[in-house]
Order: C-alpha cells, then sequence, then structure tokens
C-alpha cells in the first residue's frame, strides 16, 4: 500500500485538509501512526485511539478506528478502561506535551508504573500550542514562551527517562525528520507487550519557533536532523559533546515484566476460585 | 509522476526545502507547484515530510 491509499484508507472521509497549522509536524507524526497501522496490517476495528486535549489530540477526530476525543490530561485514564474492558485491542495514545506530562503527568507514571499494554505517542512540541504559546514542563530551559517572556527559567524533563524510572517496558524517541524510523519505532511499540511510550519529536512553527527565532517550518525539520543522534553515536559522546543533542531509537526495553490486563485476568480466575 | 492534492496544501514549503533536485516550489498564492518535473527522482522526500498529505510520488 502507498501512502497515499493509507490515507484514503485509515483517515476518515472528507475530513482534509486538517486544522493544523502551516508547517506544523504533527501530520507527519500522525502520518506515521498510520504506516504503522499499515505495517502491522491491523484490523481497523482491532485499533482504539483515546487522545485528550490539545492540537495533536485533534489527531483521534481524522483517523478512522475505534475513537475517543477525552478529557484535558486524561487520555491515559479513558484508555486504561479501554484496554481493561477489552484486552485485545491494540489502544494508542495520542497526547502532547502539555497533556501528557504536566496536566496528564500524574496518569503517566502510574500507567508506565502498571505497565498496561498500550502503546503512547507523545507528539513533543515543546509548547502549549492551542491555548496560545505557553511554556510546557518540556520546554527547554531559556527558551521563550508567551508565559516566559524571558525565557523559562525551568528545567524540562527527558520523558524518556521520566516513563522509564516510573516502569515503562519500551521506550523510544523518534522526530518528524526521521519519520520512516519514527513509523518503525511506533510499530514496535504497538507489538511490545506492555506500556510502550514514542516520543515524536515535532515542530510547532507559530508558538515555539517564532519567538525562538527558529526560522520556518523546514528550519526547524533541519535542527531535528542537526541535533538528534542514534543511541549508539550518542553515547560515544563526552557529556561537553552531548550537551544540546538527544538520542534517537528504541532508548529502553524490558522482556519479562507481568503485563497489567493479565496480572487482572489472573487476579479474576483466582478469586473465582479457578472456576 | 508527482501527485498533489491542491486543496490540501498549505504552501509551508517543507516539499521545496527538503527537494534535492529543485522541482517544486511554493507559488504567489502560497500552494506547492512542480516547476521542473523531469528532474524528479522519485526520493520520496516530500512525501515522507509533507505534514498535509498533499504530494504523492507515483512510481
Amino acid at each position: 500500500m502507498n501512502m497515499e491509499e493509507m490515507i484514503d484508507k485509515y483517515f476518515r472521509p472528507g475530513r482534509l485538509p486538517h486544522i493544523w497549522c502551516p508547517g506544523c509536524g504533527n501530520g507527519i507524526v500522525t502520518g506515521c501512526i498510520v504506516k504503522a497501522v499499515a505495517k502491522l496490517d491491523l484490523p481497523k476495528d482491532n485499533v482504539a485511539v483515546v487522545s485528550g486535549i490539545g492540537c495533536s489530540s485533534r489527531a483521534s477526530g481524522y483517523l478512522d478506528f475505534n475513537t475517543v476525543h477525552s478529557a484535558h490530561g486524561r487520555a491515559l485514564p479513558v484508555a486504561t478502561g479501554v484496554k481493561l474492558a477489552d484486552p485485545n485491542l491494540n489502544v494508542i495514545v495520542v497526547t502532547g506535551d502539555g497533556d501528557a506530562t504536566a496536566i496528564g503527568g500524574n496518569h503517566l507514571i502510574h500507567a508506565a508504573r502498571r505497565n498496561i499494554d498500550m502503546t503512547v505517542v507523545l507528539y513533543n512540541n515543546n509548547i502549549y500550542g492551542m491555548t496560545g504559546g505557553q511554556y510546557s514542563p518540556l520546554t527547554p530551559e531559556h527558551s521563550k514562551a508567551a508565559t516566559a517572556p524571558y525565557g523559562t527559567i525551568e528545567r524540562s524533563f527527558d520523558i524518556a527517562e521520566l516513563v522509564k524510572a516510573a516502569g515503562a517496558t519500551f521506550v523510544a524517541r523518534a522526530t518528524t525528520f526521521h519519520a520512516p524510523m519514527l513509523a518503525d519505532l511506533i510499530a514496535q511499540g504497538i507489538e511490545h507487550k506492555g506500556f510502550s511510550l514514542i516520543e515524536a519529536v515535532t515542530a510547532c512553527p507559530i508558538s515555539f519557533g517564532r519567538q525562538n527565532k527558529m526560522g520556518g517550518p523546514a528550519d526547524m525539520i533541519k535542527w531535528q536532523r542537526d541535533h538528534a543522534l542514534p543511541l549508539a553515536a550518542f553515547e560515544k559522546l563526552s557529556e561537553e559533546q552531548k550537551a544540546g543533542k538527544f538520542p534517537i531509537g528504541v532508548l529502553y526495553k524490558a522482556e519479562g515484566v507481568k503485563e497489567y490486563t493479565e496480572a487482572y485476568d489472573e487476579l479474576i480466575a483466582a478469586a473465582q476460585g479457578g472456576k | 509522476m508527482l501527485k498533489i492534492h491542491i486543496e490540501r496544501c498549505k504552501g509551508c514549503g517543507i516539499c521545496v526545502a527538503f527537494c534535492p533536485k529543485k522541482v517544486l516550489a511554493v507559488n504567489e498564492i502560497e500552494k506547492v507547484e512542480i516547476v521542473n518535473e523531469q528532474d524528479c527522482i522519485k526520493c520520496g522526500q516530500c512525501e515522507t515530510r509533507c505534514p498535509d498529505y498533499a504530494i504523492f510520488v507515483e512510481k
């Protein structure tokens, strides 16, 4: 299937063009989700896409799967309910940096801790775009934002390290420059039985790029190309060389950790005395 | 060879910037335009990074 056929098959008819700004990377990330589903040849009815609120969370409205556009920060609790109700569904959570790590930050660490089988695609555009460019927990330190006109003094999360520490069993990162890798990592995350998080580094040219003088959409994608390194290459760098750079690829994977819905089914069986 | 859905294009210029053969341009009404199709090598850089699913390479 070529890309045009994938868009025709997995997008709801008549919903394009989408609402995202010119040059916004969210369309590239959403295209990578579609490519991953196509690669795995998942039946549409076996996929549930759950999103929160924000620019990226609009993706659930465009995709032709079982979808829920839930409340701000609450995509993971809703997705947890969906997965427990039907553990056979492939649950994909679409969320942004503000939605997942600020408003929904507590849900994120506990979903990771439970190792519930779902795939979180975290669109990291470093800003709250929809509400006007406020800084988020993933806005890099000293970057400007509508709520930080002189630059934010807060350190940002390394979200991959955070979810790994919280108990996630598959953690990966790619950028919209590395779109084929991103699609492949999302497919690996869906195949992984357990809590998977893929951080998709994506450009917000309007609310983040403009305030931080990063140039146009293409310049921001070239910035991703110039600052991302495959994990093996990144680890060879000295601490000084690592400054400003970030690793991409599969960052962490753990096998043999009990998955939550399996543990839940076992508990039900035990409570029923094996009947 | 190149198929454009003009109604989806927002004129962001990503395809123009990543095309290695200068096949594409953004015109005065901020839409992508094919200016040099004979040089296209079907590398797919435009399709891969178009955020609007507005350009496809037909193989």
